[in-house]
């Protein structure tokens, strides 16, 4: 699936939930169940500090796709950094360079990539970005 | 002080000094009609009534200095200290008529002790920068506190790093208080100043300001008070405490953002060096040489927040009205029950159980980390303050990546307490 498929599947799944109690539930849920990177790389090498909460990514580009492991010590944090890494990994870096990430909005969390809320997701978006257009720059 | 409550048990559920609380002070106060006098507690958040918790971050602002603000540029609106025409006249006046309002509000000896900053950040740059420029040399000691926030470090860190000079810093317990005797060893020939928090914004601790500027004086070591989180919970006497500096900010105490009071002593601030050059700073000026102005023009350069300037007195005249002794009690009163109501929250760690504390609760939830707790609470109409503080420096000492404080002022009440008790027992559950 695109980027753009992937973001359409995520904006319908979550126009199920009635309120923001369900839909945070969920969020809180992906952030639990996924133990997304390994302790030994939650080092400084791949941290991005928020003001708040830390986030860790990890990146590896192997057969023309860029993948994302990434993880975070909030639980809503880490739940949308799941959701981050579900649209965005498994492209080629062009495609992620260039893609537009409209779902967050349209899924009603825009808040959480506001500067203010110092929480680094919004500065692991730019990291990926960065990653994927380093790389296209190089392919 | 009349009738007392009665005796404290000292235990983490009740740290409170409940000597502060007085029973007829309390009937009077009038709860209801002081609410009123906030707009902005009317509103909703996320379709929740508003709970405001964050006033140690900026407190909210009472209709009359809203009004005050709409009357500012209405009628008044003109520089100060430069025209001779009418308008410039009286917003002149009034500028002026905050400066003696602050006077009498801390009770300095002069009115033109009182410096207009932008705020308690802005003063202590110029307090470090004018300070260091006199006094400090290579070998030299500031001293400060484990618990200060980062404006009250990083600034002293620039000078100390400009200088040669050295930061020390007095050590704290477990529980957020200030370790006096290592305080007395550390102040020695080396001391230039003292620089210290009158009140811990993270913590809530009440520093035992007047005994720590004995002792400095003691040793002819001035101190400066970062009375930020002091000036809206606690009556301020500088010539009582005999304090060399004091600054707080105006939007601390229910006046708009963007002014600031740095207090001093005649003499030091005569003997300090002008901060920056510019306009209103000046006695005369040629390419040669400038003469400067004197206190307190010496030190306000450019025009100020003249807005902000004039309505700090409305907020001071608001809160004086109501009065600080009887603010103080209340907020103690409502201290004393939202920290025995929190404590029945289910893994609940407090961070700062000092003795004397001021209305200020710093907390964790096992388990779980402030952001995720703070994100709840916002969907539910509730403001408080997660992370750091801007004390990194008590968090590393406590081990802890940040806390949820909740910060109380003059219109918070038990309900509200209540509303946060349950939020936070509905977020752990969500989270756990």
């Amino acid at each position: 699936m695109s980027i753009n498929e992937l973001q359409d599947e995520l904006i319908e799944d979550f126009a199920f939930f009635e309120d923001w109690m369900q839909k945070y539930e969920y969020i809180i849920q992906l952030g639990k169940e996924l133990p997304l990177i390994e302790e030994h790389y939650k080092t400084d090498d791949y941290i991005i500090k928020g003001c708040q909460s830390k986030v860790w990514l990890q990146p590896a580009f192997e057969a023309g796709v860029l993948n994302f492991k990434a993880d975070s010590d909030a639980i809503i944090t880490k739940g949308l950094v799941s959701l981050m890494v579900r649209v965005l990994s498994g492209h080629s870096p062009k495609e992620i360079a260039e893609s537009d990430l409209y779902f967050i909005d349209k899924i009603g969390l825009k808040e959480h990539l506001s500067p203010t809320r110092a929480n680094g997701l919004l500065s692991m978006v730019k990291q990926m970005k960065l990653y994927a257009m380093a790389l296209h720059a190089r392919v | 002080m009349e009738k007392l409550i009665g005796e404290a048990p000292r235990n983490i559920e009740n740290t409170i000094n409940f000597a502060y609380i007085n029973e007829k002070i309390l009937k009077n106060y009038d709860i209801h009609k002081i609410r009123a006098d906030f707009p902005i507690l009317k509103r909703e958040v996320n379709g929740k009534p508003l709970v405001y918790f964050d006033n140690g971050a900026t407190t909210q602002k009472p209709q009359v200095v809203i009004d005050a603000i709409t009357n500012y540029y209405t009628n008044m609106n003109s520089n100060v200290h430069r025209g001779v025409h009418y308008l410039s006249q009286i917003s002149t006046d009034a500028f002026e008529v905050t400066r003696r309002k602050v006077q009498a509000f801390i009770n300095a000896k002069h009115d033109y002790e009182i410096i207009i900053t932008k705020g308690t950040t802005d003063g202590l740059n110029l307090l470090a920068h004018c300070f260091g420029k006199a006094f400090v040399t290579a070998g030299d000691e500031i001293l400060i506190s484990a618990m200060e926030h980062h404006s009250n470090i990083v600034p002293w860190q620039m000078l100390c790093e400009e200088k040669g000079a050295f930061l020390k810093v007095i050590p704290m317990n477990e529980q957020g208080e200030l370790d006096m005797d290592a305080y007395k060893q550390l102040l020695s020939a080396k001391t230039k100043l003292v620089s210290v928090t009158y009140v811990s914004n993270s913590l809530g601790t009440i520093n035992p300001i007047a005994e720590m500027i004995r002792l400095a004086h003691e040793r002819q070591i001035p101190v400066a008070v970062d009375a930020a989180q002091a000036i809206q919970h606690i009556p301020i006497d500088v010539q009582e405490l005999d304090a060399d500096f004091l600054l707080f900010s105006g939007h601390k105490v229910y006046a708009p953002t963007g002014v600031g009071v740095l207090y001093g002593k005649e003499a030091l601030l005569n003997a300090m060096p002008p901060y920056q050059g510019g306009g209103d700073m000046i006695k005369e000026v040629t390419f040669e040489k400038t003469t400067y102005n004197e206190l307190p023009f010496k030190f306000e350069a450019g025009t100020p927040n003249i807005e902000a300037g004039i309505c700090l007195a409305d907020a001071l005249d608001y809160i004086s009205e109501i009065g600080l002794e009887e603010i103080a009690a209340y907020e103690h009163e409502l201290l004393a029950y939202a920290t025995a109501a929190l404590s029945k929250v289910p893994g609940i760690r407090f961070i700062g159980t000092a003795k004397e504390k001021s209305s200020v609760i710093s907390f964790l939830i096992t388990g779980t980390h402030p952001y995720d707790i703070g994100v709840i609470l916002d969907k539910l109409g509730i403001a408080v303050r997660t992370g750091h503080h801007c004390a990194q420096p008590v968090m590393d000492q406590f081990g802890i990546p940040g806390t949820i404080r909740m910060s109380l002022a003059m219109y918070n009440t038990k309900e509200e307490v209540d509303s946060l008790v349950a939020g936070l027992i509905r977020a752990a559950n969500m989270l756990l």
